[in-house]
């Protein structure tokens, strides 16, 4: 700027040209975003305007199904008088032990489900990790097998299942356990990409085999963490276990799909508001027990 | 490793041993308490595989027929009827990106109405909390399951089914976002002089934004997965073929509609990736994806 600071004139005219030169990029940058959200906009509308003619919505359903639905779960409620609220309840909730008795069978569906999806997903994901993997081919047919087991939803899973197992909750463990496995595989081999690289070096400095590196480096650093993600794939995998029943494959959902089928209005009612206390419970409880432990990690 | 290094005498160790006593071993009670527990858990599983009737005559046979029946997919045939599946299958993506943005627009209001800094009414809150965690906790299959009770079977009822029950999820997750503005950009907008309103169209709303199209993008892709089964209780798409191929025993045809799924759902997850990716970047929220999905 020596040489212009000299001049005036020609300060001026510098600036004037740094000024059109400001003035013509932000123009041109104010006109790619309006041509992106033209095109971005233009590529949305369409999408939505293919969907709405695929699954066969348009406004005049809307208006009928909206209603429609209010009044079905208006349907479903039960009639609870103030002065025999009791035996109220009591007609509401008549079949509550066997209910009960499938409702335990829905939670040990998903529990038996995450114990195997857990194990399986702790066997796999070492060698599904890009930092620990004995060998790229293992990794790559490690992680595919993974990307199969979460894409296809439990439910899939369960239909084959049953087909092969037989009715009854087993097909469902099964199949909660393969897709959990998929799942928190990947989320396992994530955590295992993302260790500290210290203890792994020490036990390698000192000597130790894989096994020895994953059991004295590895798992120490990732089992808080490990422990957390099973606790809330517990909980997901309650919600999925009670739908189960819908195919034949154990716990509350088979009752749910006779009523609801069956216009069994009140039961329906009785067996949603059951399910929807017991997932809240379950979620209460893993919480507090995710909270104690990262706590517990916190102090360390 | 098994004598001691010269420079520690056993008296040195022992010493050791008695200041740090946890570095060395558990204290009988606590392992007591380990044992009982380990044992309790033990019961639990024998007492599950007892009631689950996970007999081993019973496994191996199943598992011997699923083998068999993976042998019958192989190969893999569309059966003759490619156009049909391959409109099931965009049928099934059409379902989860309309419930998806159904489930988006409604969260917006009632993220709102559930953020403690915007309505600041505590039984309200509370209530309007229970009320998306009560939606949350009803899975998608069995809203659809009523859906088709009410509107009638179809893709229709399908769409009902995930934007009803995704609206409890996502409100939730909006709600949360909205709780954790920044104060210093709603307390300017205030100091210029706007209404409630303006507070949240440019004070909160271009905070929460991106981290909500994120998370609405997340939800797509796992309804992508989804939309696959809901067909199984006659609410359109792939889900419907594939059941009714299982019933009639079409090994290769259900092969097929496997990886049909397989593929899509792998591209819906790259796309979306792409596109998180690039809001993240423009956004300076933190990528934080809610786990707690599929």
């Amino acid at each position: 700027m020596t040489t212009v600071s000299g001049n005036p004139i020609g300060a001026a005219v510098a600036a004037d040209d740094a000024i059109t030169a400001f003035e013509r990029r932000r123009r041109e940058l104010n006109r790619t975003k309006r041509v992106q959200a033209v095109a971005f906009g233009g590529l949305f509308l369409a999408a939505v305007v293919g969907a709405l003619w695929l699954s066969e919505v348009s406004v005049a359903k809307f208006v009928e199904g909206f209603p429609g639905l209010v009044a079905y779960i208006h349907g479903t409620l039960p009639e609870i008088r103030t002065e025999h609220f009791v035996a109220d309840v009591a007609e509401w909730y008549w079949g509550i032990g066997r209910w009960l008795s499938l409702l335990l069978d829905t939670v040990l569906m998903a529990f038996m489900g995450t114990l195997f999806g857990t194990a399986g997903a702790f066997l796999m994901c070492f060698p599904a990790s890009r930092n620990l993997t004995p060998h790229g081919g293992v990794y790559v047919i490690c992680r595919r097998l993974l990307d199969i087991a979460r894409t296809v939803p439990e439910l899939v899973f369960a239909l084959i299942f049953v087909y092969a197992f037989g009715l009854g909750p087993l097909p469902g463990v099964l199949a909660i356990g393969v897709h959990s496995m998929g799942a928190l595989g990947k989320l396992f081999s994530e955590v295992n990409e993302n260790i500290a690289p210290g203890p792994a070096d020490g036990v390698r400095a000192a000597g130790g085999n894989w096994f020895q590196l994953v059991r004295f480096a590895v798992v120490p650093q990732v089992l808080p963490n490990f422990a957390s993600y099973t606790l809330l794939r517990f909980e997901i995998n309650v919600r999925a276990s009670s739908v189960l029943g819908f195919i034949g494959a154990g716990g509350i959902g088979q009752e749910l799909y006779t009523v609801i089928r069956q216009f069994i209005y009140v039961d329906i009612s009785a067996l949603v508001a059951l399910l929807i206390l017991t997932v809240a419970l379950i979620d209460i409880t893993c919480e507090q027990l995710r909270r104690r432990l990262i706590g517990a990690q916190g102090l360390t | 490793m098994t004598t001691a290094p010269a420079h520690l005498s056993k008296a040195e160790i022992d010493a050791c041993q008695r200041a740090l006593p946890r570095a060395f071993s558990r204290p009988p009670v606590e392992r007591v308490r380990m044992a009982v527990g380990w044992a309790a858990f033990a019961g639990l599983i024998a007492f599950c595989l007892w009631r689950m009737d996970f007999a081993p005559q019973r496994l191996w046979q199943g598992f011997g027929k699923l083998g068999w029946l993976l042998q019958l997919m192989w190969p893999p045939w569309h059966g003759g009827w490619p156009g049909e599946f391959s409109y099931a299958m965009l049928q099934t993506l059409a379902m989860a990106f309309l419930g998806t943005m159904l489930a988006g627009l409604a969260a917006v209001p009632l993220g709102f109405l559930g953020a403690r800094n915007v309505v600041p009414e505590k039984f309200f809150h509370f209530g309007l909390r229970r009320l998306f965690d009560g939606i949350r906790g009803i899975d998608a299959l069995i809203w659809a399951l009523m859906f088709v009770n009410v509107v009638g079977l179809g893709p229709f009822a399908g769409v009902m089914a995930i934007a009803i029950s995704d609206s409890g999820t996502l409100a939730k997750l909006f709600a949360e976002a909205i709780e954790n503005v920044e104060r210093r950009q709603i307390d300017g907008v205030w100091a210029s002089g706007a209404n409630r309103l303006q507070v949240m169209r440019f004070g909160i709303l271009p905070q929460v934004l991106p981290v909500t199209l994120s998370h609405a993008l997340y939800y797509f892709e796992s309804n992508t997965r989804s939309a696959t089964i809901l067909g199984v209780v006659g609410a359109g798409g792939i889900g419907l073929q594939l059941a009714d191929r299982i019933r009639v025993n079409n090994w290769d045809e259900v092969g097929f509609l496997l990886i049909m799924i397989l593929v899509a759902v792998t591209i819906i997850d790259l796309i979306s990736k792409i596109i998180r990716l690039r809001l993240i970047h423009a956004g300076e929220a933190p990528p934080e994806a809610p786990a707690a999905a599929h």
